[in-house]
């Protein structure tokens, strides 16, 4: 039995360039993951890798025992694989109940209604009222998202995803960006999440790490150099050397 | 906002059945005023009405979902043609006309659909002005069928519901479209609030976030241009039952751009923002024509030079802006 989501013996060359080299690990059902590793280290490519954003060029990705790797991006979103983005990519000149609504009627599968207001379908309303209420954000539902702060757009990319009813949730730096006084609010959401999905979490931020994480992933030139629990990944000498190391080097020469 | 709502989640929002009928009472107010004021310009009010359809389809492509084209009159065009050729071969009900223009509108709009959506950005561009280049050189050539550089001439179309005939004055013609005019216009304001309608300007804000949400979003692009192409064959249709003649400018690159500019006046994204452009920039046209037939060019470049500096988001932006501050609320769709 395979997990939600496996990756075997991904590659991603861009010409001569490996950027992602032979990545294999595999997320079960309630896992809560952390990818770490330092900057260029190929943590967005994986995700967009995973999200079919690009093609590998070697290995696959399997959700359940369905080999996905030639799906395309809306494919896999319809078999519940989501993710949300570093940098907030929202429609911003939609209202922020609109933006969670398309989602809500894409996943319905009534999105290609011709006729009849989309946002204020009874059953529709109901749920995006219900999660926008969750992240605390119902007050703004009428307003245009780019209106809002920033820390408010980034929950309501973690409303969209919630919207989608994901299986596997991919979160791109959720809280990078965020006021410091407004992570907390990210956390909690992401702590609320629906506990039998799978995350999968890029951050840069250890505590968070730390508060989120059951198992980490570190990622060092594109390659997996760790897999384990949170607790073993500072003591392990091969992630100090390529992701902690490089850190302390960097603070030593700032 | 109202501070003091004890209940977090906000009310619905008014019932745009309001808005629709207030659009369509304003459309019959202002086809009232060029009905009795203009007795004598209802054929060109009649011309105005066709290529105001062409603008709101032109909108649905450009301004709702972002996608640049200069090559929309050939949906016009090839419409205005296909209800010239069935008048001429015998087809004469004007509502069944009607229904030839909107079928070739539609079918023209898909085909371009699915070669320009494929694309973004310039490559998008040219394409769109290829597939029009494309029409009119085969307006040109397929002499037998459309008349070529003569023009198609004797489409005399038969009575309106089998009543009113099609008479000099133009009257029939001019209250048969601005009847059609309503009837498209409130569709199409319920349209672009739909799911469909909501996504589409989703794709135009962020097309990787629409795929990211499960969306396919060529598929929808290529219905859009086919909605779109039903609108211009409305109005192709209409041109063509009313003048008369279909001739080689209603397929033009000029008419494409043309229609472009009233659009970018009025203002993009909003349907009364495609009509109005259409008023302003028509009236404008045939008064200034009127009187200095030499400059009226300079004149039309001067107020969109004007228009871009100072209401860069069209027309339509401050009378928006008025509205939300006479109504006292921050938001109309």
């Amino acid at each position: 039995m395979s997990g939600l989501l496996e990756a075997r013996n991904v590659s991603l060359a861009f010409g001569g360039l490996q950027v992602t080299r032979d990545v294999s690990f595999q997320l079960n059902a309630g896992d809560r993951v952390a990818l770490i590793g330092p900057n260029g280290a190929g943590k967005t490519t994986l995700v967009n890798l995973i999200t079919g954003d690009l093609a590998p060029s070697a290995g696959h990705f399997f959700m359940g025992d369905d080999d996905i790797t030639r799906c395309s991006i809306p494919e896999r979103v319809q078999r519940g694989l989501v993710r949300t983005f570093q940098t907030t990519r929202l429609f911003q000149n939609l209202t922020v109940a609109d933006n969670v609504a398309l989602a809500i009627l894409q996943r319905r599968r009534i999105s290609k209604r011709f006729f009849s207001s989309s946002t204020e379908l009874p059953e529709v309303r109901a749920e995006w009222c219900e999660i926008l209420s969750k992240l605390g954000l119902d007050r703004l539902a009428y307003r245009k998202v780019v209106e809002l702060a920033y820390g408010q757009q980034r929950l309501i990319e973690l409303a969209i995803g919630l919207a989608l009813r994901p299986k596997v949730l991919l979160l791109d730096e959720p809280a990078a960006g965020v006021p410091h006084d407004e992570a907390p609010k990210i956390l909690e959401a992401i702590n609320a999440l629906p506990s039998d999905i799978a995350v999968l979490m890029i951050e840069h931020d250890m505590d968070l790490v730390f508060k989120f994480a059951t198992r980490v992933l570190v990622l060092a030139a594109g390659r997996l150099i760790f897999e384990g629990s949170p607790k073993d990944v500072t003591a392990d000498h091969e992630v100090r050397r390529a992701y902690l190391g490089s850190y302390a080097d960097a603070r030593r020469n700032a | 906002m109202s501070e003091f709502a004890l209940h977090q989640v906000p009310a619905r929002r008014h019932v745009p059945l309001v808005q629709d009928a207030a659009s369509a009472m304003a459309i019959v107010v202002l086809g009232a005023v060029g009905y009795f004021l203009f007795p004598d310009d209802l054929a060109f009010l009649t011309r105005l009405i066709g290529i105001a359809f062409l603008v709101l389809s032109l909108d649905l492509v450009t301004g709702y979902c972002g996608i640049a084209t200069l090559g929309h009159a050939a949906q016009f065009g090839v419409a205005a043609y296909a209800v010239g050729i069935a008048c001429v071969r015998g087809v004469t009900d004007p509502l069944a006309l009607l229904l030839v223009g909107v079928f070739a509108g539609t079918v023209m709009g898909l085909i371009s659909g699915a070669l320009i959506a494929r694309f973004r950005g310039l490559p998008q561009l040219v394409l769109s002005i290829a597939v029009g280049q494309l029409v009119a050189a085969l307006a040109n050539k397929l002499q037998g069928l459309t008349g070529g550089s003569d023009g198609l001439s004797g489409i005399s179309p038969g009575k309106v519901l089998g009543l009113y005939n099609f008479d000099m004055y133009s009257r029939t013609a001019y209250l048969f479209s601005l009847t059609v005019l309503i009837i498209v216009f409130v569709a199409l304001s319920r349209f672009v609030r739909s799911p469909f309608g909501l996504m589409c300007r989703a794709i135009k804000d962020d097309d990787l976030r629409a795929r990211m949400i499960g969306v396919a979003v060529y598929p929808r692009l290529v219905i859009m241009f086919g909605v779109s192409g039903a609108v211009a064959g409305v109005g192709g249709a209409l041109t063509a039952m009313s003048t008369g003649v279909v001739g080689l400018d209603s397929v033009s690159f000029e008419r494409s751009a043309e229609v472009l500019v009233m659009l970018v006046l009025g203002g993009a994204g909003h349907l009364w923002g495609a009509l109005g452009g259409a008023i302003i920039f028509m009236i404008f046209e045939h008064i200034v024509a009127a009187a200095n037939p030499f400059h009226w060019m300079t004149l039309v470049g001067l107020l969109l030079i004007g228009i871009v500096v100072f209401a860069p988001k069209g027309l339509i932006e401050p009378v928006l802006t008025l509205f939300a501050r006479i109504s006292g609320k921050g938001r109309a769709s």
